[in-house]
């Protein structure tokens, strides 16, 4: 029963979607259109995201890292 | 000599709400019509190189190279957008519009471009869009029975002007009852109510006059403001310091280059507004006219027989004298169920209207049975037919507004307008939403108005319902249950309760705001 009323609320979202996006006016082949489009774009970013997201974080995790190691060093030596 | 009241022009509150429209919802209508915006020109361009067919209607071969007529935004408007959503309208009916109507189901194989009937009628379906408000709109009792006698004395064609051999003693008979129904000197009967707002004030106003049209004034009185050759100009939607801040520019200034006063001021506004539900601020427009000494044309379309406790319109709705205004024009095709307008007013006025009218001059006079309608529906709203009937239907309308628009406000949907008036919009905004309410609607077997861009700004789209009489109680719950349900199913319940303050008084301390997020 709850992959039911979660497939019937999935199917509720695909419905906001297509009305949100006036999908639900298109004819079929402007449908395939546009989803192609659609997800295309959406295919790219999260490639993109899954290549560099990691890699920019880990940069500047060791930048963070290195100014305030820095930092620490400075007040280290004014104390002493 | 004029007073200065301080707070005594109403005599009971005035509740008008318009709630601002989402900031979400708002943006997300514009990416539903940019979506749709650059599939239209994606289809233009395919029709322009020939790979899709062409449906709709272009210049000739012969004409490619005069100047374009489909090309600005509302010819591409509608084939691109308007194409899709079509089947909502010009639904043919094939019974009497009443509280229940029958309808002839069509299917379109071509995605709206043409249409085809399936050969089944859709019986009993819930009538939400007719302007019945009274219930008038039947096909037995004793309407029908005087005018199909009427009928079989006069006929059906009259086949002449007013001015010439179609002066009927049923017309004279009707302006005597109107005179008497509007507490007016007189009244003169037209043949169509468009008709009687466009022809009618060329013939009141002209060059070197100053009408005052509020902001959202139907098709028929911008044209016939735009016909008389008068100045035009235009305050913000019931709002009454823009009026007053343009009469008194208008009575300091003058014309505009001669400087010398105008010959005639003539306000134009309208009982109840039929797309924002909205009721005008009569006292306060008699207010200002007695003031700024200037006239006033009032359109009772909508309102006559709708509001009021007697069912008399919008003057006996405030408590004030029919006397202040000087036009009060109306239309019996809502609340009488027939068709045709009228203007009362005072003796010299009507007279004058009946020489130098142009409908009267031209145009073919009521038919006879119509006017028939019309007498007996007005004696049955005034009580002199000797039943009670009259006064039940506008008590049930006024009971059938408030119960419809409280109910719709509880579920959570933005309703536009006054608390008394009959119209009732729901707004929808997304375009998508158009096509999919009326065709959900449909499915339920409700019968619904929908509304989109060239009579609405292009995000405010709404369905528009029109309360009636003949609406029982349950036919009322039905609808308001399904309309729930289609609400939930397409997400339309927008309202966040949030009451702003009517934009003319200053917001303060005093004024309510009650915020529920």
């Amino acid at each position: 029963m709850d992959i039911k009323s979660m497939k019937n609320y999935l199917y509720w979202l695909y419905c906001q979607f297509e009305l949100i996006t006036c999908s639900y006016l298109m004819e079929p082949w402007e449908k395939l259109l546009f989803y192609t489009f659609n997800i295309t774009v959406l295919v790219m970013v999260l490639y993109t995201a899954y290549i560099f997201v990691p890699v920019h974080i880990h940069t500047a995790f060791q930048f963070f890292l290195h100014l305030f190691g820095n930092q620490q060093e400075n007040t280290v030596s004014i104390v002493k | 000599n004029h007073i200065v009241h301080n707070g005594g022009l109403y005599k009971r509150p005035f509740n008008e709400a318009f709630e601002e429209t989402p900031m979400l919802v708002a943006v997300l209508t514009y990416v539903g019509y940019g979506v749709l915006t650059l599939f239209g020109y994606l289809r233009d361009f395919m029709r322009q190189w020939k790979i899709e067919k062409c449906q709709n209607a272009t210049e000739r071969e012969e004409q490619k190279d005069f100047v374009p007529l489909y090309q600005d935004f509302e010819n591409f408007y509608n084939r691109n957008l308007y194409m899709r959503i079509r089947d909502s309208w010009n639904r043919p009916i094939c019974s009497v519009p009443g509280a229940k109507v029958d309808m002839m189901e069509r299917v379109s194989h071509d995605y709206n471009w043409t249409f085809m009937y399936t050969g089944r009628v859709i019986k009993d379906i819930i009538n939400m869009g007719s302007y019945n408000y009274l219930g008038f709109a039947q096909k037995a009792g004793t309407c029908q029975e005087a005018a199909a006698k009427v009928l079989s004395q006069y006929g059906a064609g009259v086949c002449s002007t007013r001015q010439e051999m179609g002066n009927l003693d049923k017309h004279e008979e009707l302006e005597k009852l109107v005179a008497r129904f509007l507490g007016v000197e007189s009244a003169m009967a037209y043949g169509m109510g468009f008709a009687t707002n466009s022809m009618n004030i060329p013939a009141l106003v002209g060059k070197g006059c100053l009408i005052l049209s509020d902001e959202l004034n139907h098709a028929s009185l911008v044209l016939g403001a735009r016909l008389s050759g008068a100045t035009i100009r235009i305050f913000k939607h019931n709002n009454m310091q823009s009026l007053e801040k343009l009469l008194k520019d208008a009575i300091v200034h003058g014309q505009p280059r001669t400087r010398r006063p105008w010959k005639k001021i003539l306000i134009l506004v309208e009982g109840i507004y039929s797309m924002e539900g909205s009721i005008v601020r009569l006292p306060e427009v008699i207010a200002l006219k007695k003031k700024y000494k200037s006239y006033l044309y009032l359109d009772e379309a909508h309102s006559i027989g709708a509001l009021g406790p007697s069912g008399r319109g919008v003057v006996e709705y405030f408590g004030l004298s029919p006397e202040d205004v000087d036009v009060m024009m109306g239309t019996f095709t809502k609340s009488f169920g027939a068709a045709g307008g009228y203007i009362g007013g005072k003796k010299e006025l009507i007279d004058y209207l009946r020489t130098y009218s142009h409908s009267a001059v031209y145009a073919t006079s009521l038919s006879p049975p119509v006017v028939e309608q019309i007498i007996t529906s007005m004696k049955c709203i005034m009580g002199e037919d000797g039943t009670t009937v009259g006064k039940a239907r506008v008590q049930q309308l006024a009971e059938n507004t408030r119960y419809f628009r409280r109910r719709l406000k509880e579920m959570g949907f933005i309703i536009y307008g006054n608390e008394d008036s009959p119209v009732v919009p729901l707004m929808l905004y997304m375009p998508a939403k158009i096509g999919a309410f009326g065709r959900e609607m449909l499915k339920r077997n409700i019968g619904v108005v929908v509304v989109g861009f060239p009579a609405t700004p292009i995000i405010e789209s709404r369905a528009r319902f029109c309360l009636s009489a003949a609406h029982t109680k349950e036919m009322l719950d039905t609808a308001l249950k399904e309309i729930n349900e289609v609400g939930d199913l397409l997400q339309l319940k927008y309202s966040r309760h949030r009451l702003v303050p009517l934009l003319d008084r200053p917001f303060d301390e005093t004024t309510y705001e009650e915020t529920e997020d």
